[in-house]
């Protein structure tokens, strides 16, 4: 009876340990914990940037609270993206975290190279309560968001990076040229190409017009080029019969191509096809250039004090607009952060990601840290933001007006650097010799030759 | 049967060594044969690469035979970075050589202080890594800040394209490419100007040989060695032209400087078709082979015609 006895006394204590521990354990599994990844090392690849600077910069108080150690390595753009493909097509899970853009995401993505985000945000027990992802402008976190098939729009599907900042591609003009020769800031694109014309050699030899991008590759069709092509209501592909068939020979496309070659040839800089952004930026900030359509914040860095001879003499100017369009639409891009689908630390690495898009860590970077377009509202509605921000003649109106309507106007598809490299030497073409008697036929050549390039996608 | 107790004779006296000695051939070849080894695998990596559609953007691949190398021997863009592969090496190439030894017969006659000092300073372009000299060029030539331009401007020139068109993109690349590396035909060639024998040209100069005559006939046949020797460094290098090109321009303006080497790149690492971009680097790869065998078989026979071996 005695035995008896103690076996259920035994048994009672046990269940109740037991059921103890299973409390505990729920209830130190539903509290996020900063330490609970301790002792953990990443390793992230970093593009050089300034975004990329105002991380790199916080890291010691990463490390700090979490314990987790970080080790990063950073690379110039011009190389970044084949050692990054290299390093994740290995399936080492090397790196754990990366930087990308959205354009990148439609490769690795259906590559297989990249970690779903959702799960995460949405797990209470690995989610900061203060992460707060609503806070994300709707339209920049769905340029990373896609359902991986090719042919549809971006913002449906799963979430493939987490923003760390994003452009906008607007007019940043040089207001002590425009007063001096009596021009007033373009809205049309009429009064664009006027102004460019009128402007050519403004300052003697080798001064110009409008500095735009020249070079042979997507850099050069992504931001001013896009942002008119779909203002001007073109389209790159649409879906037909289950297939991707390219839209560039539409009338629009022709029309605004056209209109672009025209300006790049009679206020365009004389070495056009050799610039990418940093040329375009360094002859805006030398005065050698009175006008840019380019990303917003290339404009801004040039008008810090000290940055440039024409600092403090840039103001912006939103997109101008074609002949009986009202609606302004800026292609946008955004360097965000994804996750290594091979990573042996996925947990830890998620840590990193959300602290480094946290809104504290936002305000920080959007404001002392140089990455002017913030992705989070909390941010760009802040005091400190606009007190900054707001400094720089016209560009927290023309951010708020171009924004609202920004997107990416590219249709997802995995052969996007292909379609856009044919698309940039097309132009160079068009511009700087006679490989073709119209833009009509070269547009027509191109949107053959691309929508042969794209017929092997399963579209549906 | 004598022949058969003299090979087990051999065979006995072979077992009865020890297994040491017995190795020691094949250990004294073993590390030429590794690295052999070593040095072949990426080729035969690469050729069986180059007949799948290996890509970054498949989790798989499959075998497609000859596929990738039909479609580019058909397509007009493998044609056109031939071209201009071969181009740029030609131009390049042939106007380091003639620069590299002008200067360096230049600087053996003089042989003087300044001489000296022209040395030192000759070789700095060697010291810059292409793409470094590349991007101090490409500020250079600029429109607007360009100290070229501004130089240009006094003699009434305006706005060269260089890059910028497909008229002059090449001159340009080549242009940068001459800065860079004629120095290195210029010490290939003087260490070789240098190493000549003075009593032919004593003889001559008693004789009284004329200039041309002394070049013609004794300096440029025991040069000749060095001369090939810099030309299969140059020729191969530019052969495999990439850093120059594509820090310039990227291969445009349109496809005007897209060679071998920035095709297969950009079709592998942009464009991530890894299978159908090989057989671009195969085929430089057997031209580079071909063009440098022929030299160092003419090189030999130069080195032996000036050591006196054949007439």
């Amino acid at each position: 009876m005695k035995k008896r006895a103690l076996a259920i006394t035994m048994s009672a204590v046990m269940a109740a340990s037991m059921f103890a521990s299973v409390g505990v354990s729920a209830e130190e599994g539903s509290e996020f914990d900063w330490k609970a990844y301790e002792g953990t090392t990443l390793n992230v690849m970093f593009n050089e940037h300034t975004y990329a600077d105002a991380v790199i910069a916080k890291l010691p108080e990463f490390e700090e609270l979490t314990g987790i150690k970080v080790e990063y390595s950073t690379t110039p753009e011009a190389n970044y993206f084949d050692k990054l493909n290299t390093a994740l097509s290995s399936r080492s899970g090397q790196p754990d975290i990366f930087m990308t853009g959205a354009y990148q995401t439609w490769e690795y993505a259906p590559a297989g190279y990249m970690e779903p985000l959702d799960a995460y945000i949405e797990d209470a027990t690995k989610t900061s309560p203060d992460y707060n992802y609503d806070d994300f402008i709707p339209g920049i976190i769905n340029a990373l968001r896609w359902d991986l098939v090719p042919g549809h729009a971006v913002g449906e599907g799963e979430l493939w990076a987490l923003p760390m900042g994003w452009e906008i591609n607007t007019l940043t003009y040089n207001k002590k040229i425009f007063e001096e020769k009596g021009i007033t800031p373009p809205t049309t694109t009429q009064e664009l190409y006027d102004a460019a014309v009128a402007l050519k050699e403004f300052g003697g030899s080798g001064t110009y017009g409008l500095a735009v991008r020249g070079l042979r590759d997507w850099g050069t069709i992504h931001p001013a080029y896009m942002s008119l092509f779909a203002t001007w209501g073109a389209k790159d592909f649409e879906v037909e019969d289950g297939k991707l068939v390219c839209k560039l020979d539409s009338p629009e496309a022709i029309e605004m191509t056209d209109y672009w070659v025209k300006l790049i040839k009679d206020g365009g800089a004389p070495q056009w096809s050799t610039y990418g952004w940093e040329l375009c930026g360094a002859d805006l900030g030398a005065g050698k250039a009175a006008m840019m359509w380019d990303a917003d914040r290339g404009g801004y860095t040039q008008n810090v004090e000290g940055a440039s001879a024409e600092a403090g003499n840039l103001a912006f100017a939103g997109i101008p607009l074609p002949e009986g369009k009202t609606e302004q639409l800026s292609n946008l891009w955004t360097w965000a952060m994804g996750m290594n689908a091979d990573s042996k630390n996925k947990d830890a690495a998620w840590y990193f990601l959300q602290y480094f898009t946290s809104p504290d860590f936002m305000l920080y970077s959007g404001t002392e840290g140089a990455c002017t377009d913030t992705p989070r509202t909390s941010v760009m509605e802040s005091e400190e933001y606009k007190a900054i921000v707001g400094q720089a003649e016209g560009y927290l109106e023309s951010f708020e007006t171009v924004s609202a309507n920004a997107s990416i106007f590219f249709t997802p598809q995995p052969y996007f650097f292909e379609c856009t490299t044919m698309w940039a030497e097309t132009l160079q073409d068009l511009v700087i010799s006679d490989t073709y008697e119209s833009t009509e036929e070269a547009m027509q050549t191109l949107a053959a030759n691309l929508t042969e390039l794209v017929s092997d996608l399963e579209v549906e | 049967m004598a022949k058969k107790n003299a090979t087990d004779k051999v065979s006995c006296n072979m077992n009865a060594l020890p297994l040491k000695t017995r190795m020691r051939p094949y250990l004294i070849v073993a590390p030429a044969l590794i690295i052999t080894i070593g040095i072949m695998i990426p080729f035969a990596m690469a050729i069986y690469f180059s007949l799948t559609n290996y890509s970054f953007r498949m989790p798989t691949y499959k075998f497609v035979w000859f596929e990738n190398w039909i479609k580019i021997l058909k397509s007009e863009d493998f044609w056109r970075a031939l071209w201009v592969t071969l181009r740029y090496a030609f131009w390049s190439t042939l106007v380091e050589m003639v620069l590299g030894m002008g200067v360096a017969m230049l600087l053996n006659k003089l042989n003087n202080a300044f001489s000296k000092i022209l040395r030192v300073v000759l070789i700095f372009p060697l010291m810059i890594a292409p793409i470094t000299a590349t991007i101090v060029w490409q500020l250079m030539l600029n429109s607007s800040v360009g100290i070229v331009e501004k130089f240009l401007n006094v003699f009434g020139v305006y706005n060269f394209p260089w890059a910028a068109s497909p008229d002059t993109a090449m001159l340009t690349v080549v242009m940068i490419d001459v800065w860079v590396n004629t120095a290195f035909v210029m010490l290939l060639v003087l260490a070789g100007l240098q190493s000549l024998p003075k009593s032919p040209f004593e003889s001559a100069k008693i004789d009284g040989g004329s200039a041309w005559f002394n070049f013609k006939n004794l300096t440029l046949p025991m040069l000749k060695p060095s001369l090939y020797i810099a030309l299969l460094f140059r020729l191969m290098a530019a052969l495999q032209e990439y850093a120059i090109i594509f820090g310039l321009t990227k291969g445009g303006p349109g496809d005007t400087l897209m060679n071998l080497s920035l095709t297969a790149h950009l079709t592998g690492f942009k464009f991530q078709k890894f299978g159908y971009a090989l057989p671009y680097i195969l085929v430089l790869w057997v031209i580079v082979n071909i063009t440098a065998k022929q030299i160092v078989k003419r090189q030999r026979a130069a080195q032996k015609q000036a050591s006196g071996l054949e007439s």
